[in-house]
Parts: C-alpha cells; sequence; structure tokens
C-alpha cells in the first residue's frame, strides 16, 4: 500500500505491507533510525514519536495509519548548529547513559512540556513512567525536564527551543 | 595559565551525548546492507526433550525465504559456547551446542535459522517450521536437580555442574565451641539484566578476501573473535568485530552466545550479509539469566556481637548449561557472603545445579547481590536475637583500615587468594547514617503513621572491580596535532568515551579538545583487548592508556629531538601542542610527521581493587496493600578516584534502581514444566520513573587503590549489591509488630501481605 | 515480534465497516486505537486475516452530556475524558477510574470501544460499565441495538460481540449531584494493569441512609463484578465504619480469585475487599 504523510516537516511517500509499524517504517524505509524499538508490545516507550501533536508508542500504530498526518521524530527535535535547550538539559544532568532510551524521553519530554510548560516534578514523573530506562535511574531524566521547563514558557518565543519543527 | 590536569575530577558533560541526543547514535539494528537478508530463530517451546525431527520444507518454500539451517547443516560437530571466566575441565560435558543438535534442554534453546528478505517474512516461516520433540520431565529447581533423577546430560550421570568451596580459618573449631550460633535459610529469584537495547547482530562474509566483519559487539570483542575464529575454522586476523552504540549492558550483553556463531555462520552459508535483531519475548527467554540462589547457612557470634564464624551451604540455579561466565555468581555467593566485615572463620560451599531454564551468566554484582542479601538479613535478625543494636554490631564487626590489606576467603578450586586494597568502611558506614538522618529516623521504626508502618535499615558492602589480566591502548598524534585514543575497553553506555578523554587528555596535557576521539571495543584497534566487565574499564583500561601517553611522549621526544639536533631527554613538551628543546628552540606538533605518531601502552594487573560503602534505607509499608514506598534511600561509596563525578553518580543512581527492582519486583518465573511464565514486559517488571523517586547517592575519593596508577576502584556496581539486603532489613523493620521475617527476594505485595498476617509477636 | 500478514482497509461509514467484518466470516478485527490490539497481533495471539480501521468514522467520537446522561463514542481516547472539564461534575467516577488507564502515549490513542470490545478483567472502562449499569451500543449486519454491560463481559478477553459488530457508543446512565462515591485501585507501577480496583457509589435516602448502591470491582475475576451481596449490606443502612467493615468482608467472600505469577488468590481476595472499604470511606467522607 501508499501511504502519504509528514515527517518532520518533509513530506514523504512510501510503499508498504499493512503489517509494518510505523517504527519500522521510521527506521528503515525512511532511514530515521533516532527513533528505537525496544520491544514492539507498546511498553518501554523507547519508540515515542510525534503523531499530529501527541506523544505515540509507534510500534503499537500501522504506518498505513499515519496517512496524511504530521509525524515528528527526535531527528525532527534536533538540529546541526546546536544542542535545543531540552537536549542541552539532558546534558548537563546526565540524564542519559548508553542513550538508548534517550530519543523516546525526549519526544514524550518534548510533547509534555508543549502542552504543560508548568508540569511539576509528579507529573513529569507520571508522564515518564511511560518510558523506561534501564540505566540512569530516572532521577536525573526528571530534574532535566524540570530544568526545561523555561524554554516552554508561552513568553519564550519558538524561538528559543530552535529546532522545533511541530 | 595552565589548561591541563584539571580533566580528572571534572563533571564534564558528556562528548557521547552530542549523537544520542539528536537520535544520531548507530546502533547495530540501525545498520543495513545491500542484499542483506535478515534471521529469524526458531526457538524450542518444550524445556526439556529429545528432538526426533525438524521438517524446514515448508518453511523453505514460503516466498521471501532465502534458506532455512539446522544442526545438520553446520557439519559433524556443533561448535559449543566456551567458557571464558573460570574454565574448569568441569564444565566442559555441560557446554551449549550453538544450535540443538540430539536434544533441547531449555524453552528458548535455538532449532533453526530462517534466513529471508524481511524479519516479517523470516517470522512468518518460523511457524511453518514442524518440529517433533519427545518431551522429558523437566528438572524444574535446584532441588528436583539435586535428586539426579531426571538428567539433563545422562551420561554425566548428575546434574551437579561443580561445587565451588569457600574457606577461611577453621570454622569447626569456631562452631565448636560458639556462645551464639543462628541458623536460617535465604533465597533471591532469577532476575536478569534487561538492557534496553535488545542484542543485535550483522555479519558480512568477503568471501573474495575471505573475511568476516561482524557488528554488533560489545564488552569482550577479542575473546569472542577468538572463539568465532575457532569455530568457523578461520584465523583470528580474518575476522573483525565491530562495537557500535550499545544500549547497556550490564554484565549481560557481549558475551558468547550461540547466535554469535549461527549468525556469522549464516552469513558465510549463504553469501549474503545476515542481521539478526532479538525481539523482546526471545530476550527475556535468551539472554543470560541471574541471580537464582538459595543458602541455608549457620553463624556464631560471642555475645557481644563479635562475629566467630559463618559455614554453611549455597545453591545456585544455574540454568541448562554452562556458558561463558556461568560461574562467576556461585563463586561470588561463597567468597562474598562475608562482605566488609571481619568473619575469621568461614567455611561455605556452594553447588551449581544445572536445571531446564535458560543458562545463566554474570549480571552487575553477580552473586554479590544474592549474597549482600543472605548476610545482611542475617545480621538483623542476630542483632535481633542478641539485644544488640544493628549499627553497633556492624560497626564492631567491619573490617577496619588498619587491617587492610585484609584476606578474604580462599575459593577452591581456585586457590588464588583476594584481599582487600584499601579503605575506610566505617567512614563511608558513618557517612551514611548521617545522610538518612540514622538517629531521628530510626525513631519512627515499627511506628504505624497515617496508616503505614515505617521501618529503617543501612547495611554495607564491598564492589570488587579491575580484573586483570591485561587491557591495551595505543595513542596517536595525529599529522593535525590532534591525538585519537585507541582502547581495548569496551562503550556499553558508561560515558567511556568522555572519561577517557579526561585521563588522556590530563596524560597528554592537552586541553580535552585536543582529544579527536576515544575508539573503544572493536577488534580492529588494538592488537589485544579484554573488554568491559567486572568494573575494570576506568583502572585497566584507564591505566593502559596513562602507560600509552607516556610511550607516546617519548616516542614524540625522540623525533622532536631529531628535528632539533638534540637528544630526547633534553625536549620538553609544552602543553601538548609544542616540543621546545635546549636553548628554547621549538616545533609545533601539529605537522611533527607526516603519518603521525603512535604509541602502544599496557597495563597488567592480578589484582582486584575495592570499592565499599553503605546504604541505607527509610521506607513506610501500606501492610494491607503489601506496598512499599521509599521515602528516602542512600547509597554512600569511596571508588577511590572521581575521573568524572557527573558519570560515577549516574552510575550509583542507575545501579540503586537497578538493585530496587531485584529487591522489590523483578522475577523471571517458571512453571513446572520449564515454561517460562513472564514473557513480556508486563509481566517482567522493571522499576519505572514513578517507583523510586528518593534516592540520593554520595561519592567520595577518600582511598585511592593502591594497585593502580589513577588509584581507581570499579565503580559500576557498588549501587546494586545492598539494595536487596537494606529494603528486606527495612521492610521487616517496619513490620516487626507482625514479627515480619522476609526470607526471599522479591518483596512482592503478595509476600510483604503474608508477612503482616503472622501474628503479632 | 513483527505482525503477522494481514489485508487492511480503512472504510468511511459505519456500514462499509460492518460489510467488511461480516465478509470475513470471523476472520477480521476492527482496529481503534491499537493499544490493545497490536501487541496480541505482535504476539501472534490473534491473526485475523483483515484489518478495518474505524480512524476515519468521524460520529464516533463525541462526548454527549445530558440529562440523560453521559455517551461517549467507541472512539472516544482517555485523552478526551482526561480534557473534558464537563465529566468532573458530570461523571466523576468515570474521570477517577480513567485516570489510572495505562500511560501518557497509550491515552492519546486508547479508546473506550477499544477497551471494552478488548475486555481485559482488569481494565478500567469495562468496571465503569459494569458499576454503572451501562448500555452498550453496537451495530451489526443485523442493525443496531444495546447490550447491557450486565450481559456484554462474558469472560476473559470476552465479549457478546458477533465478529461483524462494532461498538458504537456506550451510555452512561446520569450522574446525580450529592451521589457518593469512590473509586480505588491498586497497581504494581503506576499504570499496570490493576492488580484490583473497586468502584462504588450510592445516593443518600432519608435520613442518611443509603439507597441504590453500586460497587463493582475489576481484577479478581474473568470479568468484571458487581457485587449485590455487599451492595445488600450498604443499602438502606448510614455508611460508619461498623458497616463499612461489613462491607470489606463480605467483598473478600464474595470474590474467587486465581493464583496468578502477580498474586496470590489470597492476597487477592484480601485486596478486594481493602479497596472496597477504602473507597468506601472515601464516599462517606
Amino acid at each position: 500500500m501508499s501511504v502519504r504523510f509528514r515527517v518532520n516537516g518533509q513530506e514523504v511517500e512510501v510503499e508498504v505491507e499493512p503489517r509494518l509499524t510505523l517504527a519500522d517504517c521510521l527506521r528503515h524505509h525512511l532511514r530515521l533510525t533516532g527513533t528505537h524499538v525496544g520491544c514492539e508490545h507498546g511498553v518501554c516507550g523507547a519508540c515515542t514519536v510525534i503523531v499530529d501533536g501527541a506523544a505515540v508508542r509507534s510500534c503499537l500504530m500501522l504506518a498505513v495509519q499515519a496517512e496524511g498526518a504530521e509525524v515528528v521524530t527526535v531527528e525532527g527535535l534536533s538540529n546541526d548548529a546546536d544542542l535545543t535547550p531540552l537536549q542541552k538539559a539532558f546534558r548537563k544532568h546526565h540524564a542519559l547513559q548508553c542513550g538508548f532510551c534517550t530519543p523516546g524521553m525526549i519526544t514524550t519530554a518534548h510533547a509534555l512540556l508543549s502542552e504543560e510548560p508548568d508540569c511539576d516534578a509528579a507529573r513529569v514523573r507520571e508522564v515518564l513512567s511511560g518510558n523506561l530506562c534501564r540505566c540512569t535511574g530516572y532521577i536525573s531524566i526528571v530534574e532535566a525536564v524540570l530544568d526545561a521547563r523555561a524554554a516552554y514558557q508561552p513568553k519564550a518565543g519558538a524561538r528559543d527551543r530552535s529546532g522545533d519543527r511541530t | 595559565m595552565r589548561t591541563v590536569n584539571s580533566l580528572i575530577g571534572s563533571p564534564i558533560e558528556r562528548l557521547e551525548d552530542l549523537r544520542f541526543l539528536r537520535g544520531r547514535g548507530q546502533y547495530v539494528d540501525d545498520l543495513a546492507r545491500k542484499g542483506m537478508l535478515h534471521a529469524a530463530i526458531l526457538r524450542s517451546s518444550v524445556a526439556h526433550g529429545r528432538i526426533r525431527s525438524i521438517a524446514v520444507a515448508a518453511a523453505r518454500a514460503l516466498p521471501g525465504v532465502h534458506s532455512v539451517i539446522t544442526a545438520k547443516d553446520i557439519g559433524n560437530r556443533v561448535p559449543r559456547v566456551p567458557m571464558r571466566l573460570q574454565p574448569l575441565p568441569d564444565f566442559e560435558p555441560f557446554g551449549q551446542p550453538v544450535i540443538a543438535e540430539t536434544k533441547v534442554r531449555y524453552v528458548g534453546e535455538a532449532l533453526a535459522v530462517v534466513l529471508a528478505d524481511t524479519p516479517g517474512i523470516a517470522e512468518d516461516a518460523l511457524g511453518l517450521i514442524e518440529v517433533e520433540i519427545e518431551p522429558l520431565p523437566a528438572v524444574a529447581d535446584r532441588r528436583a536437580s539435586a535428586q539426579d533423577a531426571a538428567l539433563l546430560f545422562e551420561d554425566k550421570g548428575t546434574n551437579l555442574a561443580i561445587k565451588f568451596r569457600a574457606v577461611r580459618g577453621d570454622a569447626a573449631a569456631a562452631f565448636a565451641d560458639a556462645p551464639y550460633v543462628r541458623r536460617e535459610s535465604f533465597r533471591t529469584q532469577r532476575h536478569m539484566a534487561l538492557p534496553l537495547e535488545p542484542r543485535g547482530l550483522l555479519a558480512e562474509w568477503d568471501a573474495a578476501r575471505g573475511r568476516l566483519t561482524v557488528s554488533g559487539g560489545a564488552k569482550v570483542l577479542f575473546f569472542n573473535r577468538r572463539t568465532l575464529a575457532k569455530a568457523m575454522g578461520l584465523a583470528e586476523n580474518a575476522i573483525e568485530i565491530v562495537e557500535n552504540d550499545v544500549g547497556g549492558g550490564f554484565g549481560a550483553r557481549g558475551e558468547f552466545y550461540p547466535e554469535d556463531f549461527l549468525i556469522p555462520f549464516a552469513a558465510r552459508h549463504t553469501g549474503r550479509p545476515v542481521k539478526w535483531t532479538e525481539d523482546r519475548r526471545e530476550h527475556l527467554m535468551c539472554m543470560n539469566h541471574a541471580r537464582e540462589a538459595e543458602c541455608d547457612v549457620e553463624i556464631a557470634c560471642r555475645r557481644d556481637g563479635t562475629i566467630l564464624g559463618l559455614r554453611g551451604h549455597a545453591y545456585v540455579d544455574v540454568g541448562a548449561y554452562m556458558r561463558t561466565n556461568g560461574a562467576v555468581g556461585a563463586r561470588n555467593v561463597a567468597q562474598f557472603m562475608s562482605g566488609p566485615y571481619r568473619i575469621p572463620h568461614i567455611d561455605i560451599d556452594v553447588a551449581l545445579q544445572l536445571t531446564n531454564k535458560t543458562p545463566v551468566g554474570t549480571y552487575r554484582g553477580p552473586g554479590r547481590f544474592e549474597t549482600d542479601f543472605f548476610r545482611e538479613r542475617l545480621f538483623d535478625m542476630v542483632a535481633q536475637d542478641l539485644g544488640l543494636d544493628r549499627v553497633a554490631f556492624r560497626r564492631r564487626n567491619l573490617v577496619s583500615q588498619r587491617e587492610m590489606p585484609y584476606q578474604i576467603a580462599t575459593i577452591a578450586p581456585f586457590e588464588s587468594k583476594d584481599e582487600f586494597d584499601s579503605g575506610d568502611y566505617h567512614a563511608t558506614l558513618d557517612r551514611c547514617l548521617d545522610e538518612i538522618k540514622w538517629t531521628e529516623t530510626s525513631k519512627l521504626a515499627g511506628k504505624l503513621i497515617d496508616g503505614r508502618y515505617h521501618g529503617v535499615a543501612v547495611g554495607c558492602f564491598i564492589e570488587g572491580g579491575a580484573a586483570g589480566p591485561k587491557e591495551s591502548a595505543r595513542i596517536v598524534l595525529e599529522p593535525d596535532g590532534l591525538y585519537s585514543v585507541y582502547v581495548g575497553s569496551s562503550a556499553i553506555g558508561q560515558g567511556l568515551e568522555t572519561a577517557f578523554a579526561q585521563i588522556a587528555a590530563d596524560a597528554l596535557e592537552v586541553t580535552i579538545d585536543r582529544i579527536r576521539g576515544v575508539f573503544h571495543g572493536s577488534t580492529s584497534y588494538v592488537g589485544d583487548g579484554y573488554g568491559a566487565y567486572h568494573s575494570r574499564s576506568v583502572v585497566m583500561g584507564g591505566s593502559a592508556m596513562l602507560n600509552a601517553a607516556r610511550n607516546l611522549r617519548e616516542a614524540i621526544r625522540a623525533q622532536a629531538a631529531q628535528r632539533l639536533g638534540c637528544e630526547p631527554r633534553e625536549v620538553e613538551i609544552v602543553e601538548g601542542t609544542k616540543a621546545v628543546g635546549p636553548g628554547g628552540r621549538a616545533i609545533t606538533l601539529n605537522g611533527l610527521s607526516s603519518e603521525g605518531i603512535s604509541a602502544e601502552g599496557a597495563f597488567l594487573n592480578k589484582k582486584h581493587t575495592y570499592t565499599y560503602g553503605a546504604h541505607a534505607a527509610h521506607v513506610a509499608v501500606d501492610a494491607k496493600l503489601g506496598h512499599v514506598e521509599l521515602i528516602d534511600y542512600v547509597v554512600v561509596a569511596d571508588c577511590g578516584r572521581i575521573i568524572n563525578p557527573l558519570t560515577v553518580h549516574g552510575q550509583a543512581i542507575g545501579s540503586v534502581v537497578q538493585g530496587l527492582g531485584g529487591a522489590m519486583m523483578e522475577h523471571l518465573v517458571y512453571d513446572q514444566h520449564g515454561q517460562l511464565l513472564t514473557g513480556s514486559l508486563a509481566d517482567y517488571l522493571i522499576p519505572t520513573a514513578s517507583d523510586f523517586p528518593n534516592i540520593r547517592a554520595v561519592v567520595l575519593e577518600n582511598h585511592p587503590s593502591p594497585i593502580n596508577p589513577l588509584g581507581a576502584k570499579g565503580a559500576g556496581e557498588g549501587g546494586i549489591i545492598a539494595a536487596g539486603g537494606v529494603m528486606a532489613n527495612a521492610v521487616a523493620n517496619a513490620l516487626s509488630a507482625f514479627g515480619a521475617e522476609p526470607h526471599e527476594l522479591p518483596l512482592t505485595p503478595t509476600r510483604i501481605w503474608e508477612l503482616a498476617q503472622a501474628a503479632r509477636k | 515480534m513483527k505482525l503477522p500478514p494481514f489485508d487492511y482497509a480503512c472504510p468511511t461509514t459505519l456500514p462499509e465497516a460492518v460489510q467488511l467484518l461480516a465478509a470475513r466470516d470471523g476472520d477480521a478485527k476492527a482496529i481503534a486505537g491499537g493499544q490493545s490490539l497490536v501487541p496480541m497481533l505482535a504476539f501472534r495471539l490473534a491473526q485475523p486475516t483483515l484489518l478495518v480501521d474505524l480512524r476515519k468514522l468521524a460520529d464516533l467520537r463525541g462526548i454527549r452530556i445530558s440529562e440523560k446522561g453521559v455517551t461517549l463514542g467507541a472512539m472516544v481516547r482517555w485523552r478526551d475524558i482526561e480534557d473534558d472539564e464537563r465529566l468532573d461534575t458530570a461523571h466523576p467516577l468515570l474521570k477517577a477510574a480513567i485516570a489510572h488507564v495505562a500511560h501518557y502515549q497509550v491515552r492519546n490513542r486508547g479508546t473506550v470501544g477499544g477497551s471494552l470490545a478488548h475486555a481485559d478483567p482488569a481494565a478500567e472502562m469495562p468496571g465503569v460499565a459494569i458499576t454503572c449499569d451501562a448500555e452498550i451500543a453496537v451495530v451489526g449486519k443485523s442493525g443496531a441495538h444495546a447490550i447491557q454491560a450486565a450481559d456484554f463481559f462474558q469472560g476473559a478477553l470476552t465479549t457478546a460481540l458477533t465478529p461483524d459488530e462494532i461498538i458504537v457508543e456506550i451510555r452512561l446512565p446520569p450522574w446525580p449531584a450529592g451521589r457518593r462515591w469512590g473509586f480505588e485501585e491498586f497497581a504494581r507501577r503506576r499504570g499496570d494493569f490493576a492488580m484490583a480496583a473497586a468502584a462504588v457509589f450510592y445516593d443518600q435516602g432519608e435520613h442518611g441512609k443509603a439507597r441504590n448502591a453500586h460497587v463493582g470491582v475489576i481484577g479478581v475475576a474473568d470479568r468484571p463484578l458487581r457485587l449485590p451481596t455487599v451492595e445488600d449490606i450498604l443499602n438502606g443502612r448510614a455508611i460508619d465504619a461498623t458497616i463499612i467493615a461489613k462491607a470489606e468482608a463480605a467483598a473478600s467472600a464474595a470474590v474467587d480469585p486465581q493464583d496468578d505469577i502477580h498474586a496470590s488468590a489470597a492476597y487477592r481476595r484480601a485486596l478486594v475487599g481493602t479497596l472496597v472499604e477504602r473507597a468506601l470511606k472515601r464516599a462517606a467522607a
């Protein structure tokens, strides 16, 4: 089947089997390997991407279901020139070790902060409890997300988030 | 202004983060090759049985399937997975064939390999393979194993792989007239490392040149290359194993598994690149399991709490085969049961019992987590019996600084002597008690507040590190004046690239930006490497780099001397960027040699380092729900020398959370037929962000290790070791009104509820 | 764990969707958010030959609140319930229960209809449906009809739906102001399936006595349960500590859970009692 959608602001068209997940489509057909696959049954969150503004598990979505959608992956939340405020916060707080859960954490955190820039620690923990990490023990990740809130405040413009193409 | 020699000890932000944060890491499943085939592996769903037939015709005929490999395609003798650590001849009969030949011995054992155009088709084909297995009774646990009724290896006549024995002093004599003796049994559950990235391999066979390239290596690439070469009848230098980015290891990833033969074999067999990506269901039944141990032990003390002896029996359920490092956990259970404490007389044996379950291997703090739980539980029970304060009991028995080096029990049949290198174990205990405000917090012990019982506990640990024998490094001064560092150590997420850049930069006396990169793991980087395990990377790899840096500076001086027309000893290297001769004549190192100058280094070591410390926990238990809230948790560890405080702290916290997972929720559950019941992440539970939000780590460097030039000790495992014992003791303390005495992990809601059902004392 | 092969259709009308399901004679499955179905496919526990995607059926996404009660379209997501402030008063029990469902990402896609059709014994939505005497409106090849929640859940992952039927909406009776209610759940980790949960409500009758008590539990049987013996204890009485203790005991006695890898039967039995007790304490507070 032919599917057309937008990824990180670019229009794409792919020819896929219905059974292909969005995660595998992004990784292997579009070669956007930043989105990771950790379980394929909707528990670990490593595959989180943003579809039409909402964070979703891309291993639980069929590529064909993305028809006409606006998809943002970790690559779309990055730029070559510099780290974004969210990425800088992760680095500062040592919120990653092996890096495998990190894209999922970044996309989930970005989605959360975009909607709730004033979220508190409990809310951050609640939302991130759908993303497994085996290396960090989470505390530094929560600290990083809280630190990044400043960049998502309404008075902070889109430019401050640089790299955000949602 | 000196800008150099300031990097070790700095909380430098990690270099590897730049790619990980952007989703530009390169993990093995991110790789692709033209014409590659995808492998799927048919795995036994029977725990124990004789293979009658495997019919692959239907699978082969499925469109998109290229071929199906079974044991008979591999040849007359299917290679065995070798023992890497402690390879005693006793283990030989129990080695795992890389694919099942005549029997299957655990659910998950490989029966066939399908090669197809897509992973989906390969998996579809698995469903078309018909396997006839005549089931045999499954050996479900260590007791059934010891009965030797159903045998995994009939011609061996026993399911006991080996018994180790840890001895110190004369336990029989010590117990004979001990004023106080207590005997207890304890049990820790089977669980596993579960890195977030499942395993994967990409193998490429270049028929024209007879060369094999395997990507997806980790941890011990050189050993694996040697093993693979032998198994495939190739010269070692015909094989390159490449380490890409790796999504966590924790001791389990990187060992030589059956797939480490099957996938390269498939590449040579088909003449096409072959990629295999493990899925999570497979992972749970195939990657090394760990931690399933029991003990029945006695402790002898004086009435004032001085420990006289420890003796008894331990049993480790090692699964169906002895794989590369399957004996390490068991050995450590026996040898390290005494922990950081002075126990003069020890006699503990440990039986390695084979069962029809997934084979075991090392998982962070192997055997140490288990044995720490056994010991610390025993200590709290004994202290209570003797009417002694739990902290005072521990203080009395902790090995003191002036006793260093302190020799621990010898473990037969190894007969190697092991000793604690340096440290002040009392100081970290004191610091830990201070951090958790023990004096105030312990007043809450057992109290019911707002419907929950409060409890506190403290425990001490040692973490062995720096396994030898050797590590290698090579540093190159590039023509452009930047330095490239190559090291045999492996990166598994621990921030190796940054920590090593710090060490190298300080040794070369340059700023960190002059290090082009730290290239690690892959077999093409150094002649001989050993890898990342037993918390050895900084000590071994770091020390090898110091040696390489010194050798490089000599080589640079020699080269510069020729240009400057003087003796090498008259040359001074200034800030790693220029060489200055007598009279102040200087040349820049940039362009000193058009091919670059390279030097190798190595570090040899036979002794272990011992990071040490203490953990404390404050919990609130809802006895009706069986829920434990972790109110506060502190780990204090002295790791000798801190290279990067940011990463060391991260290791400590991450390690504690894994330990809490093991203490509270992780469990690989088998039924009586050897069926693995926990087949997904909805059943095998690991901690999430909401479970343990209140953990603090204090990492110290007050007592460097005397056995390596950095003064460093291993630092990756200490956080996990004490978690089980401390949590169990904290829960027991909380539920003391119920006479609750946990003997088993994990502390599930059911178990905690049951503990609280016991009659009040 | 790649998905098995299947055909895929994305109809734009309900009759079309029904027709597609009916034509495959039991081998087709409807897919809504996919949060329960796709993992089943990944484990190859289900191998339908056709998936009928309901995402283009727009008239299934509404939340309607009137004096007749609260109606949730089958494609309403947990997210939509969370965001709808009217439900804070229009159906606080629904809101409270749904707050426990899964995680952030799942809540953006998981649907009411999907959860009801999947019928996991520990899922919150079926629990709410049973407790509140909901009516589930379905449409199939023989037309439209409504199934009472009590008749809808027939076992673990088993409902009264025939393979050609699609859930259209769920109708919850109106929720009077002044109603007393409580919802208590215990899961091993936040967002996990409930080890058990209790949903209770009652209305205040004369002299402060309870009437119209409804007590529902999940996680302790192969389907969500109403506990009439507990309701009998509450009806006509003032809900004080004594009654609550009796209700706790009756709840434990009313269920017969099994041992499983997450909990023992004895523990679950006690747990249900505890959760009913705590839910009642909340209701009475």
